[in-house]
């Protein structure tokens, strides 16, 4: 086996024993990334220097004794959302084009704080916007596993990056799916955290109320070592909890010895039947089958209001959105497109703002306009967030029965490029199952349930649990994880070995 | 069925500060139709009984101690901005002639 395709957790044994370093893998990733993502693209910036001079620091370090944390020297892929000092941060969009910031998100300040080399910036739906990557200004990334497949979106760089072996790690932000779908289709681990548990201050807001950090990984472990690490208080975010997020690696650890016993898991059963694939849901059902197993108690539960989770969440989502972009407004930084004659700030801002956005930006700041406008806030915007209610009381019921719900992460497998691009609401249909929990602020992960017997492509199972029991989901996913086996290898891509 | 017009499209644009060109308002308008028809399912489902819902957590206005803590320094603040002068960001004038 090749250093690449060890985990993080391997890693770590690896530095601890002195058996590699961070220079040595470090390299073994940018050499990989230099070998394919000419083809898979999940990567808008890529710096060979930093994490090298980073990596030479962290070995130094360990040397002397003094390692920062056990992830110390192992390398990280960051997704351009998030802001970096001294690495452009785009958003996967024309009008962040070139900005370097001037400050670090906390997460980002935490990695590195850690020792984590950044390896670079992955590629994104613009501003967060999509399920499949396509929507980036600067390309889509492409599906490892078949490279004519989307990776998912909107952290589909992030994902494909640690699926095609370019990074152990990735961050990813997940707004309504953007961690999971994307996991599930490249067959990656990834999980989006009790909203609030882990800072969102450097994350270039989407929609305030349903974005959360979290990490992308291959196992389960991996997830729960860097949910770990950047999970916590923190004061420069408003929003952030005073609940300590720790226990996760233990969880995860606990899990891996297989026991379910005792256990209580709920079928969603609104999140099946019409538009979801067959393959899909016969991994799923193989999933649910291993469960039992493997102890567990598995019951049906119904979760009503979940079917108006879509329409409640595309009001909420561009009408947040149309409010946080109103700051992309071409005078303080970004990309500035001066009209000919004698133009205004106003008209300054109108072109600059049409030239710097692309389509699918431009849909949900115009439907977010419009769902916030007088006449129609109430019919629309206030009865989005009423649904909101109902579905944060279906969860809080279905959570009296039982400890953690599971549902497909993903309707279908990754479909192919261009399939559904001048389709919106199709696009929209791929985050039927993420969306309820960044709705409810609960957190959730994907793993991967094995791979459908039609494609050969990878399908991912989700564990939701209430807010703040993250833990639930790494002692479940990683029983079910030991007990679906790997699903993901080197071999299986169709990237280059 | 709630309608959203083509130009009703170019008016909310304007007031988002979006100068839409013709061809792009005839791509978008239709697909915002269909966008909106199908959220506007939601439409009377939730009476006056229930509350609305803002934020997932519960929470109030949150304070820090009024103290000093290290900002940014004016040269970083200007770092990315498409026109500085005297140390200032520099914008397009803000009013028309009649104003």
């Amino acid at each position: 086996m090749s250093i690449i395709e060890k985990t993080a957790a391997e890693l770590i044994d690896a530095l601890a024993a002195g058996e590699t370093t961070s220079v040595e893998l470090t390299q073994a990733h940018l050499d990989r990334i230099a070998a394919v993502d000419g083809d898979v693209h999940a990567f808008l910036h890529i710096d060979a220097e930093g994490a090298l001079s980073q990596a030479a620091a962290s070995d130094a370090r360990r040397a002397d004794g003094n390692a920062l944390h056990a992830l110390d020297g192992v390398p990280i892929a960051v997704k351009d959302v998030l802001t970096t000092t001294g690495l452009p941060t785009t958003c996967g969009s024309k009008i962040l084009e070139g900005w370097i910031p001037p400050y670090d998100a906390t997460v980002v300040k935490k990695i590195k704080a850690a020792g984590l080399p950044i390896l670079g910036k992955t590629n994104m739906d613009e501003f967060a916007m999509g399920s499949s990557t396509e929507h980036s200004a600067y390309g889509p990334t492409k599906n490892p596993w078949k490279l004519d497949r989307i990776p998912g979106g909107s952290g589909g760089g992030s994902a494909a990056a640690v699926a095609a072996f370019e990074a152990p790690l990735a961050l990813g932000t997940d707004t309504g799916g953007s961690i999971r779908q994307p996991g599930a289709v490249t067959g990656t681990v990834g999980v989006k955290p009790t909203y609030g548990s882990v800072s969102r201050y450097g994350l270039v807001a989407l929609a305030n109320s349903l974005d959360q950090v979290g990490p992308v990984t291959r196992t389960v472990l991996d997830s729960a070592l860097l949910h770990e690490l950047i999970g916590g208080h923190d004061p420069l975010d408003s929003t952030s909890t005073t609940t300590p997020v720790t226990g996760l690696v233990d969880a995860a650890r606990a899990g891996a010895t297989g026991d379910l016993k005792g256990v209580k898991v709920g079928v969603i059963k609104e999140l099946a039947g019409e538009g979801w694939a067959p393959d899909v849901m016969a991994k799923f059902n193989e999933s649910v089958d291993l469960l039992t197993k493997l102890g567990a108690d598995v019951v049906e539960v119904s979760t009503p209001s979940f079917e108006h989770a879509m329409a409640a969440y595309y009001l909420i989502l561009p009408a947040e959105c149309s409010s946080n972009l109103a700051k992309f407004d071409a005078m303080r930084y970004g990309l500035r497109v001066t009209p000919d004659g004698d133009p205004s700030a106003e008209d300054v801002m109108k072109a600059s703002r049409d030239a710097g956005f692309g389509d699918e930006v431009k849909r949900r700041i115009i439907l977010g306009t419009y769902a916030l406008s007088s006449g129609y806030y109430d019919a629309y915007y206030g009865q989005a967030q009423k649904i909101r209610t109902l579905i944060i009381e279906d969860f809080k019921k279905a959570f009296e029965q039982v400890d953690v719900l599971v549902s497909p992460t993903s309707p279908s497998t990754a479909f192919p490029l261009g399939a559904k691009l001048d389709d919106p609401l199709a696009m929209y249909m791929q985050d039927l199952a993420t969306i309820p929990a960044n709705l409810a602020g609960t957190p959730g992960i994907s793993i991967p349930a094995g791979v459908s017997d039609v494609d050969g492509l990878p399908v991912g199972v989700q564990l939701l649990a209430p807010v703040l029991e993250d833990a639930r989901l790494y002692r479940v996913g990683a029983a079910l994880e030991a007990a679906i086996g790997p699903v993901l290898s080197i071999d299986k891509l169709e990237v280059a070995r | 069925m709630p309608e959203i017009t083509r130009d009703e499209v170019a008016h909310l644009a304007d007031l988002a500060r979006i100068d839409l060109s013709d061809a792009e308002l005839d791509h978008l308008a239709p697909q915002l139709q269909v966008i909106l028809e199908s959220v506007a399912s939601i439409q009377g489902l939730a009476g006056d009984d229930v509350p609305a819902t803002s934020h997932p957590l519960p929470m109030t206005n949150v304070f820090r101690e009024d103290v000093v803590v290290p900002g940014l320094t004016p040269e970083q603040a200007l770092s990315g901005a498409p026109a500085v002068e005297e140390q200032r960001f520099s914008v397009p004038r803000i009013l028309g002639d009649e104003q």
